[in-house]
């Protein structure tokens, strides 16, 4: 074994965290095993599916794909900070009752995924079209839903979040 | 079977200077690693044959967009999203932002750099027709010094290049002299299901007095490595377009196309296709510049 475990220190969820691991494993097993966030989910472990998603200094990423070194320093955000205050009788964030209300997940494996690819989206767009919808959303795969509830759901939040502008017709 | 991380050895020194005098240190003996989006699925297949890895992955020094004065530079470090986003690429190269948005979902550009897509070098890499038809050069360092060549000459052989052991790639440079040329960009058929065989072609062209003054035309897939048609260049260069120029330019192509493929029938599929490619662009020339 030619590995050295290397002390990799970021912040999840706001929280300062320093984990003990060989630079190479991925962060989608450190975030699991080592800090028990189990939200984000090893669907194809490829880069293909998304289930994996979670943020990292404001973009989107795929944590099967990233070894946990290359996120030292690094601000990371699972599903798990979407509604941090959730267990203290706070808030679900716009998005998971959306996703409630619209029926936007159904055995909920990728839901963790589409909720962070989401939460990307509307960040940075806050009033996005289908079509933006379905770019924002594209490298994350549902066998359940048909996507159209998903769809809706983000649909929903957007215009929740005070928009004037309606959700296109179409 | 999945890759074992305590088999790999990664370490990210953070500097350019620093990754370059490891690189020199050991020749050949590490491999650098950006966003991993290829490294990390051949690690996950258990395919990662690299055991030593030196990340250049957010290093300033290789991550940049500069606007100069006669030409854009790219770093290799920079990812298909800082492309997406960048309003001078928007402008002035426009089928590079456009092949940037094809690199897979989101997540994926967020982590996919254009250094990582030039190296690893796939004959249908995305980014490399827009670079071939926006005659890029690309500049290599090491502590040596640094070089630079034109793009179409990196590419020496299936996933093979001009990259000597202690080199790494670290810029490229699109010159800032398309503005009045035609643009072209198209691919056909997915990267992912290999059932269906991909193409892409891009083009620029400059027509001047009714007749194709400058084209280039940079095609994916058509060659083990990403490759100009040069020939069918020739066969339009200094013309009119005309029902003859897009003949004889047809014809070139089926020549000139050289997709790997063993399935014959594949290949065949793949040199129809550019042709077809290349006729539209032809086609489009034909009517007038659309305004803007
Ligand atoms: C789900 C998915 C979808 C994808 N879709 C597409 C697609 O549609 N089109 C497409 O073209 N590609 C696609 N890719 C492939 C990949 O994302 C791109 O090729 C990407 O640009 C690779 O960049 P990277 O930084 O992630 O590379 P890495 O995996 O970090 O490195 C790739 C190679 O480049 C070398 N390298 C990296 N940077 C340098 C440098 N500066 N100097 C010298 N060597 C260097 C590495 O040693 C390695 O050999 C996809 C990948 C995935 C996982
Ligand atoms: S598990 Fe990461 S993308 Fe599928
Ligand atoms: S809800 Fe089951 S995979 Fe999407």
């Amino acid at each position: 074994m030619s590995s050295r475990w290397a002390s990799i220190r970021f912040t999840v969820n706001g929280q300062s965290r320093t984990v003990h691991a060989p630079p190479m494993k991925r962060l989608l097993d450190v975030l699991r095993e080592d800090l028990h966030l189990t939200g984000a989910k090893e669907g194809c472990g490829e880069g293909e599916c998304g289930s994996c998603s979670v943020r990292m200094n404001g973009e989107l990423v795929n944590s099967c794909l990233i070894p946990v070194l290359q996120a030292e320093g690094a601000q990371i955000q699972t599903v798990e900070g979407l509604a941090p205050a959730i267990d203290s009788g706070g808030a679900l964030h716009s998005l998971q009752e959306a996703f409630l209300q619209c029926g936007g997940a159904q055995c909920g494996i990728c839901t963790p995924g589409m909720l962070m690819a989401a939460a990307q989206l509307l960040e940075r767009n806050p009033h996005p079209s289908r079509e933006e919808i379905r770019e924002g959303l594209g490298g994350n795969l549902c066998r359940c839903t048909g996507f159209a509830r998903i769809f809706a759901s983000v649909l929903a939040a957007s215009t929740h979040a005070g928009s004037e502008k309606k959700p296109d017709a179409r | 079977m999945r890759g074992n991380p305590e088999a790999h050895e990664l370490i990210a020194p953070g500097s350019l200077a620093a990754v370059l005098h490891l690189l020199a240190s050991e020749p050949g003996a590490w491999t650098p690693i950006a966003g991993g989006t290829e490294l990390m699925v051949a690690h996950a297949a258990g395919r990662l044959t690299a055991r030593k890895l030196v990340s250049l992955w957010n290093i300033p020094d290789l991550r940049f967009i500069r606007v100069e004065a006669n030409s854009i530079a790219v770093g290799a470090g920079a990812t298909f999203i800082d492309l997406r986003r960048n309003a001078a690429v928007a402008a002035e190269l426009p089928l590079l932002a456009q092949a940037a948005g094809w690199i897979g979902s989101i997540a994926n550009q967020s982590r996919a750099t254009l250094g990582g897509n030039l190296v690893n070098g796939s004959p249908a890499a995305d980014s490399s027709p827009a670079l071939l038809a926006y005659d890029a050069r690309i500049e290599l360092v090491s502590i040596r010094g640094s070089r630079t060549v034109p793009y179409d000459k990196f590419h020496t052989g299936y996933k093979r290049n001009l990259l000597a052991p202690d080199e790494l790639l670290f810029a490229v440079h699109l010159p800032r002299r398309f503005a009045r040329h035609r643009g072209y960009l198209r691919k056909v058929g997915t990267r992912r299901a290999m059932a269906i065989a991909k193409v892409a072609l891009a083009a620029t062209a400059l027509i001047e007095n009714e007749t194709v003054a400058e084209i280039r035309l940079g095609a994916a897939s058509l060659a083990p490595f990403p490759t100009r048609l040069y020939r069918t260049e020739e066969s339009i260069l200094g013309n009119a377009i005309t029902e003859e120029t897009i003949c004889a330019a047809r014809t070139a192509v089926l020549a000139e196309a050289a997709p790997i493929d063993d399935i014959r029938s594949a290949a065949e599929f793949r040199r129809r296709v550019a042709a077809n490619l290349v006729e539209e662009f032809l086609r489009e020339l034909m009517k007038p510049e659309p305004r803007p």
